[in-house]
């Protein structure tokens, strides 16, 4: 595999899956499993370039967002615990009135 | 050559597991099926020479997420919400608009003359740790601070009582 761009091209095809279930899915769980799709695509940019150049940083920034991503879901998924303690359902349209 | 092929096989796996991730309608199913293309993505960094970034995916992802949105799972939903009630909405417009973006995506990269993978070598773990100790200091102390904040962040959201 000497070229880069079946890796760019399979990128962007698991970036549009992930914003398809963004847009489409009503459980918070299942937006959560997208969004987690649409950050694996954006690592895999970071090291494909990152091969390209041959240095460390591709891997260092894939590495911080591999991090950020699993704060995200840790904090998201202690906020659909409390979206269901208080509605008893965690579909998003629910949750779409504030200070409720 | 048969880095081509096997590259093939596996980016369709990711597809089609991506694909089912989002739309099966079962919840459970669904992790099941980020699993598989998670793992699969790891897969795909060892052809582009990245091993630690492949161990660090099976590890974290693999491992710890997906265990972590099982319990989401498993801790949420009543159990007719998981097995027949996961219902999506919009479903021609989000197709659309997600294949618009792709066109716009691949068109652009279609048109974008890259250049080849030369003679670099890949980054080994040695290299990744000196260069987070090093140029990357900041993003790394950054990073600790947001993990503590997040594991402190969940623990007061989850434990707060009953409104």
């Amino acid at each position: 595999m000497t070229a880069l761009s079946p890796f760019l091209f399979l990128s962007a095809a698991l970036f549009c899956v992930g914003l398809f279930g963004v847009l489409t899915r009503r459980n918070a769980i299942g937006v959560l499993i997208a969004v987690e799709l649409m950050a694996n695509a954006v690592n895999l940019n970071f090291v494909a370039f990152s091969r390209l150049s041959g240095e460390a940083d591709g891997h260092v920034f894939a590495l911080f967002a591999i991090a950020v991503t699993v704060a995200e879901v840790a904090v998201g998924l202690a906020i659909v615990i409390l979206l269901y303690r208080s509605r008893r359902s965690i579909l998003t349209e629910l949750a779409s009135d504030m200070k409720g | 050559m048969m880095a081509t092929v096997g590259f093939a096989i596996v980016a369709a796996g990711i597809v089609f597991s991506a694909i089912r991730a989002v739309s099966s309608p079962h919840l459970v199913q669904s992790v099941l099926w980020l699993a598989c293309t998670l793992i699969a993505i790891a897969v795909i960094y060892l052809f582009l020479d990245a091993t630690f970034l492949a161990a660090i995916q099976v590890i974290l992802y693999a491992g710890g997420v997906i265990t972590l949105m099982l319990f989401g799972v498993m801790l949420t939903d009543r159990k007719h919400d998981v097995t027949r009630d996961n219902p999506s909405h919009g479903q021609g417009l989000g197709l659309g608009i997600s294949a618009a973006v792709f066109g716009l995506l691949s068109a652009t990269l279609w048109r974008s003359a890259l250049p080849a993978i030369g003679s670099t070598t890949a980054p080994s773990a040695e290299a990744i740790g000196a260069s987070f100790l090093g140029p990357h200091l900041l993003a790394f102390e950054a990073l600790s601070v947001l993990l503590l904040a997040a594991v402190l962040g969940a623990i007061v959201l989850a434990r707060r009582s009953d409104p």
